[in-house]
């Protein structure tokens, strides 16, 4: 690890794009500093205690189920002869990119109260299923929505591990399961740690799936404060706790991570493929499971919906130019995104100081707020202060890079720890300058980092709703706010083709993201 | 590769730039509206408007009490020149940070004074009454309590459904808070929780499971109905509207009011008129599909619903309704409605 001071050509650029980042950060500091002493008797509320504990038991629940749906997928996937696991790959991170008021609201349509499951049932004589409204409800949403996270970044770190290591653990004996606790999960920890951080932050910052399923968490408590319009002081207070929560997990994160740092070798060979025997029907039936109940059971609602709107007369409109917008859009800010990470990922993970790591971290905050809070703070800012700037779609897509910076920060993060310094050092010793060698260098080295962090802003982009419906240009539609359009009214049956055509438009750009390093998913050896 | 790249972040640029359709030098000859109404309900009023004035309109929708936040935070800033809401209380938090202008007394007038703020800064345009929806095979409209006070009766334990996250049951529930006081309203309330209601996010999911059998009556707004009927016409259910005083009989509307900073105000004023005039009032009766009430005299609900002068409701105004939220949060959060 390099000891020399923070180039300035990285540190400019890298502290202007947290700066920029962490601005609904100072709307809300601004918002309950006007609250003056009410914002201690907000935080002193019983119900405000109630509320804490309910989203910690969330987000710990949703974390747990999204490392015991997405690390076996991911092992499976990527390193035993698991049948049908092409397949599998392909579509175990798909339910990324269904926003989580569409999976709350599926989940609600097969297994609520009135839902198909209960249809199917009926003549069995089944005439009530276990109640999903509340924390099962928001639980099970959330889980589907972020898995792929865990999916997507392990099964990445899992291709690039060093089989050197798990050869040597054979070589002296050990079981299978010795060998993947012993070896294969240290080595796994720093794109465990970085998913994990993912989904809790998504957790915490979630509305649609806890609106929907009627569960009070903090977020939600937070919409009904701005619904009520009075004060917005208890909203910027509660919105704030969100963020010490986001901090405690920050700091906790990056302690774990601490411990494990530069274990990445840069293997040449791809890893071993291990044989399940008898385990392979079992496997699969696991994985098959998963995959049903996250992908084919939302996708059979939209689909029955989309049937019985058929049946009611409602034309197909198929919305190709909202597609083509959402499309747009997101993929700028992808763009934008990975450039805006790139200088805060290289100065954290190269000139490792106190500083830097708290640049880095605080990229990370802002993503525990709800998009209206984002979207509102960015009202302020630019209504007020730029003017000309205002809904705009230059706005609009900074609000998508401020609101998913972190999964860009992440994806780029999690390449530029599998680049070993030494490669650098080695082209610094030929008389290259640092900035020079890293784009010279470093940078290409990880570019698949870098779409993978691109992909990941894309498929959050593409199903942003709070800040798209405030911030777009008047008549700017995306697919999200088509969908909107019609649930808003609760006509799911119209709401269901948009959804779909979402899920469809984003999925080629799932596959890039599961695929990448395509040659080592190739068929087993 | 790197050349394929740049080709093709500026062709997204291009497209992009193509789907904000409008530039922005002609935005600002437009009237700018934030709509918390739903497009599929009122984009036809909108189409009229253009047509017979000429004037082009640009519309935003959202939901009425992000889009009366979105103003406030906008301030003397704000792009809008007409908000139009779905409820009194978006339209009075926009009025109390001061950022409406007064309309003229002639639209005022179109209407009756309880659909209209005191000050002159809104005005009511088309109007929904609280009513119980009832499941048809479980119970015949006899069966079906005429008053919400009789909804604490532990005969209805487990059978009645709410939406008390929403505005208009929150606007309910500060209507009997203002007519009745805090004793009464509080003793509703814990009678209420005891009968176990479900709770639901929205009117159209309660009307929905009362139609399903899942509960038998539901508290929600009278033209739910109509759009539950229309995603599924055998839907069970039908409506029952309360008579007298009692808050559940409460009638309120959705109204326009114009932006003091408005940029447009003739062309603002002349759609607020346009709203009030009778083709615009008689589009509730003859085109939309979810039967609100015209409120300028002389133009009759859709029939089969009640007269709206027979719909009495309770004594209070509407423009009380917004400060009085808070208690009602306060309340229904105590009372673990809410949380």
């Amino acid at each position: 690890v390099s000891r020399t001071r923070a180039p300035a050509a990285l540190a400019v650029p890298a502290i202007a794009a947290v700066a920029l980042v962490v601005l609904p950060l100072v709307y809300l500091l601004l918002r309950a500093a006007g609250g003056g002493l009410d914002v201690l008797e907000v935080l002193g509320r019983p119900g405000t205690l109630t509320l804490i504990a309910k989203t910690f038991a969330l987000v710990a629940a949703v974390t747990g189920t999204a490392i015991l749906v997405g690390l076996p997928l991911a092992w499976f996937v990527v390193r035993t002869d698991l049948p049908a696991r092409r397949l599998i790959a392909i579509a175990a991170p798909l339910p990324l990119v269904i926003p989580s008021y569409v999976a709350a609201l599926a989940l609600l349509g097969a297994f609520g109260p009135r839902g198909l499951l209960q249809q199917l049932l009926e003549p069995l004589g089944v005439e009530r299923l276990p109640e999903i409204y509340g924390f099962v409800g928001a639980w099970l949403a959330l889980t589907l929505s972020t898995y792929p996270y865990v999916f997507l970044l392990t099964g990445a770190a899992l291709r690039g591990l060093d089989p050197a290591l798990e050869d040597a653990a054979r070589g002296l004996g050990r079981t299978r399961w010795a060998l993947f606790r012993r070896v294969t999960l240290p080595a796994l920890r720093p794109s465990l740690g970085a998913a994990s951080l993912l989904v809790a932050l998504y957790t915490l910052s979630d509305f649609g799936a806890v609106s929907l399923m009627q569960y009070d968490a903090l977020t939600r408590s937070i919409y009904l404060q701005y619904r009520s319009l009075f004060d917005r002081t208890p909203a910027a207070v509660l919105a704030l706790v969100l963020v010490t929560f986001a901090a405690v997990l920050l700091v906790l994160e990056e302690r774990s991570r601490r411990r494990v740092r530069a274990s990445a070798s840069g293997a040449a060979r791809p890893p071993k493929t291990i044989p399940l025997d008898r385990w392979r029907w079992p496997a699969f039936a696991f994985c098959g499971a998963a995959v049903g109940f996250f992908l084919v059971v939302p996708l059979s609602v939209l689909v029955y919906w989309t049937v019985r709107g058929f049946e009611l007369g409602h034309g197909i409109d198929v919305a190709w130019q909202a597609a083509l917008s959402s499309v747009s859009v997101s993929a700028l800010a992808a763009v934008i995104a990975v450039v805006a990470v790139l200088p805060v990922a290289l100065l954290a993970e190269r000139y490792p100081s106190r500083w830097t790591r708290t640049l880095e971290r605080l990229g990370y905050t802002g993503n525990a707020l709800p998009g209206i809070v984002i979207a509102l703070s960015l009202v302020f800012f630019t209504a007020n202060y730029l003017t000309p700037l205002y809904q705009t779609l230059a706005l609009l897509v900074f609000a998508y890079v401020v609101r998913f910076f972190p999964q860009a920060l992440a994806g780029v993060e999690s390449a530029l720890q599998t680049v070993h310094p030494r490669i650098e050092e080695a082209a610094r010793s030929l008389g290259h300058g640092p900035v020079r060698v890293l784009a010279t260098v470093t940078v290409p080295l990880i570019r698949r980092g870098l779409l993978a962090g691109a992909a990941l802003v894309f498929l959050n982009a593409m199903k942003e709703l709070p800040a798209t419906l405030l911030l777009r240009p008047i008549g700017f539609e995306t697919l999200a706010t088509e969908i909107w359009k019609y649930t808003a009214l609760g006509s799911y049956s119209r709401a269901a083709p948009p959804a779909l055509l979402l899920i469809l438009v984003s999925a080629p750009f799932v596959y890039l993201l599961a695929a990448r390093r395509g040659s080592d998913v190739s068929a087993p050896g | 590769m790197r050349k394929v790249l740049v080709l093709a972040v500026a062709a997204l640029l291009g497209v992009a730039a193509g789907c904000g359709g409008d530039d922005d030098a002609g935005a600002s000859d437009k009237l700018v509206v934030y709509s918390g109404r739903e497009e599929e309900l009122v984009k036809p009023l909108f189409d009229r408007f253009e047509q017979e004035t000429g004037i082009d309109v640009e519309v935003r929708y959202g939901d009425s009490a992000e889009l009366a936040a979105t103003i406030a935070e906008e301030g003397d800033n704000s792009p809008a020149d007409v908000f139009f809401a779905q409820d009194p209380g978006s339209l009075g938090a926009v009025e109390r940070e001061g950022l409406l202008a007064e309309l003229p007394q002639a639209a005022l007038d179109r209407v009756p004074a309880r659909f209209r703020d005191p000050d002159g800064h809104w005005v009511g345009t088309s109007g929904r009454s609280r009513v119980i929806a009832y499941n048809t095979d479980a119970l015949t409209e006899d069966e079906v309590p005429d008053s919400v006070f009789d909804l604490t009766d532990p005969k209805w334990k487990d059978k009645i459904g709410i939406a008390p996250t929403n505005a208009s049951f929150q606007a309910f529930v500060s209507a009997m808070l203002l007519e009745l006081g805090e004793e009464r309203t509080r003793a509703w309330l814990e009678g209420l929780k005891a009968n176990d209601p479900k709770r639901y996010e929205k009117n159209l999911p309660v009307v929905e499971a009362v139609a399903a059998g899942e509960i038998e009556l539901g508290l929600v707004n009278h033209y739910y109905l109509y759009l539950a009927k229309e995603e599924n016409p055998d839907a069970k259910v039908a409506n029952h509207f309360l008579t007298g005083e009692d808050p559940g009989a409460l009638v309120s509307v959705a109204g326009a009011a114009i932006l003091e900073t408005a940029d447009h105000a003739d062309a603002a004023q002349r759609f607020v008129e346009f709203l009030l005039s009778d083709p615009s009032q008689r589009f509730y009766v003859d085109e939309a599909e979810e039967a609100e009430y015209p409120l300028v005299a002389g133009i009759d609900a859709k029939p089969g619903l009640p007269p709206l002068d027979s719909l009495e409701g309770p004594q209070i105004k509407l423009d009380d309704l917004g400060p009085e939220l808070e208690k009602t949060l306060e309340l229904l959060n105590e009372y673990g409605f809410t949380t």
